[in-house]
């Protein structure tokens, strides 16, 4: 685990085809603790996607830095998408991120069978369906140990029942396995099920809207009414908005 | 169809090709259009001393030489150039420019240059083949997936690891459409450079059948090739296409 302290000081998107160019950070600061589960909320086109490459060293074409405490943290990266090697197999998959060798290869297994997917280890990605990638894209990074864990939208086109069966996996996975988490979300119900702290994002350039911390139990992330009770009271969400916000 | 059905298929066209063929011949009663009959008689002629064998098999080295050096220089020019558009513009319109020159003009180059010799031969096939390769290759590392890559670089995966499991999956295809045409090709070609300067090999075995006006041995050298060539496509490129291929669905 590691803390994050995000100071961008400028990002601009190129003028391209067509599209003028826009600025969408500008002296933007972020400070997130060790072990804190921080969820990124806001609009698609945001720049959501842009910070995680950034923190994930993917996007260097920016002003400002991202500085980790301690040692140089391990990353893992939970794409929108599994983004799985198709031609690897599962367990093959997992495996990869690990040093090559038998207990590399255990350790996969291991993680595997956390996810539920011990059966379908030997298995291509493309016989799964998309919850199953995901669960493997899950188990991938988890796998790692990693002190850092960046996820965006990690469980969107999914059904409410997978999704939600995958976000008690994803609680699991973090109590076993502590991590600093930046889960980036357009959905607030999903941010207050499994945030400790949600920063809502808004506006070109991009500015730090709300800044809340969520003090949860168990019982209440798992009941929809008394997550909706929440939002509401957070001023996250419209009180007579119950149907699913996309 | 089942594999069964589908070379008994097979079977029969090539037999219906064989009775044309004969008809022909009986119709044409020419020494310049010898039928099957007379064109196995003169195949058995040719291998009962070995020569048909040993020059089949001066051949296949040939061809394996030219092939797997075209292959591999090939394919390292045209990831070059897909990975880099400055290299692109650099030397992309070099690879044109040796894409259109006639095969011909490379042999007779090669051996002026060169002298008769082995080493000219293998390297004017190669030469031939080499931007073909490298075409083919350059559009599959263009076509290269970023979120992949980008997959890779988070995960640190190392160099080793992403040419092994992430890069040259990507290209397989691109490769065996490459390998595929390139075999065809190459031993065309190996062919014509046999028949304008060694001594030995199907190639001159064919110009000396030409100069007696031998049609039967010409043919007997043809046919007896043309299936060496399928079996090693049935027998090595469609196994490894399947074994690279098994993860599609």
């Amino acid at each position: 685990m590691s803390a994050i302290g995000i100071d961008i000081t400028g990002k601009q998107f190129p003028a391209r085809a067509g599209a003028p160019a826009r600025e969408i950070f500008r002296d933007f600061r972020l400070d997130v603790a060790a072990g804190e589960f921080l969820v990124l909320l806001g609009a698609s086109g945001l720049g959501k996607t842009t910070l995680l490459n950034i923190i994930a060293g993917l996007d260097t074409d920016y002003r400002g830095a991202i500085r980790f405490e301690g040692a140089p943290p391990r990353i893992a990266y939970a794409f929108q998408s599994p983004r799985l090697l198709p031609w690897r197999t599962v367990l093959e998959n997992v495996a990869l991120v690990l040093p090559s060798g038998a207990e590399g290869r255990e350790a996969a297994r291991a993680m595997l069978a956390d996810v539920g997917l011990a059966e379908l280890a030997d298995a291509y990605p493309e016989r799964l369906s998309l919850g199953q990638q995901r669960r493997a894209a899950l188990a991938r990074a988890f796998v790692l140990r990693p002190d850092v864990l960046l996820m965006d939208e990690p469980f969107v086109s999914l059904d409410e029942a997978s999704a939600h069966r995958l976000r008690d996996l994803l609680r699991r996975l973090i109590i076993r396995h502590p991590a600093t988490v930046l889960f980036v979300t357009h959905d607030s119900r999903e941010a207050a099920a499994l945030a400790s702290r949600i920063v809502r994002l808004e506006g070109t350039p991009v500015h730090i809207a709300r800044d809340i911390r969520v003090d949860l139990g168990a019982a209440e992330r798992g009941s929809p009414a008394r997550l909706q009770a929440f939002l509401v009271a957070a001023g996250l969400a419209e009180p007579e908005a119950l149907s699913d916000e996309v | 169809m089942s594999t069964a059905s589908r070379l008994m298929m097979s079977a029969l066209s090539l037999l219906a090709l064989v009775l044309v063929w004969q008809v022909a011949a009986w119709w044409a009663a020419s020494p310049l259009l010898p039928g099957p009959a007379a064109v196995l008689a003169a195949m058995m002629r040719a291998a009962e001393g070995g020569a048909l064998q040993r020059n089949i098999a001066i051949t296949l080295a040939r061809v394996a030489a030219s092939f797997v050096i075209a292959m591999l220089l090939g394919s390292a020019i045209g990831i070059a150039l897909g990975r880099s558009p400055r290299l692109n513009e650099l030397f992309g319109p070099w690879v044109i420019v040796l894409l259109n020159l006639p095969a011909l003009v490379i042999i007779i180059l090669c051996y002026v240059w060169f002298g008769l010799t082995e080493a000219a031969a293998i390297t004017a096939v190669s030469i031939n083949k080499i931007p073909n390769v490298a075409v083919t290759m350059r559009e599959g590392a263009a076509a290269l997936s970023r979120d992949l890559d980008e997959m890779a670089r988070v995960y640190r995966l190392g160099r080793w690891k992403l040419l092994r499991h992430v890069t040259l999956p990507q290209l397989v295809p691109f490769f065996t459409a490459s390998a595929r045409s390139g075999l065809a090709l190459t031993w065309k070609i190996v062919l014509v450079v046999e028949l304008l300067g060694r001594s030995n090999g199907v190639g001159f075995e064919l110009q000396t059948a030409f100069q007696m006006f031998d049609v039967a041995l010409v043919l007997a050298y043809a046919l007896a090739f043309t299936a060496v060539v399928q079996l090693i496509e049935i027998g090595l490129l469609q196994p490894w296409e399947r074994r690279v291929n098994r993860w599609r669905r």
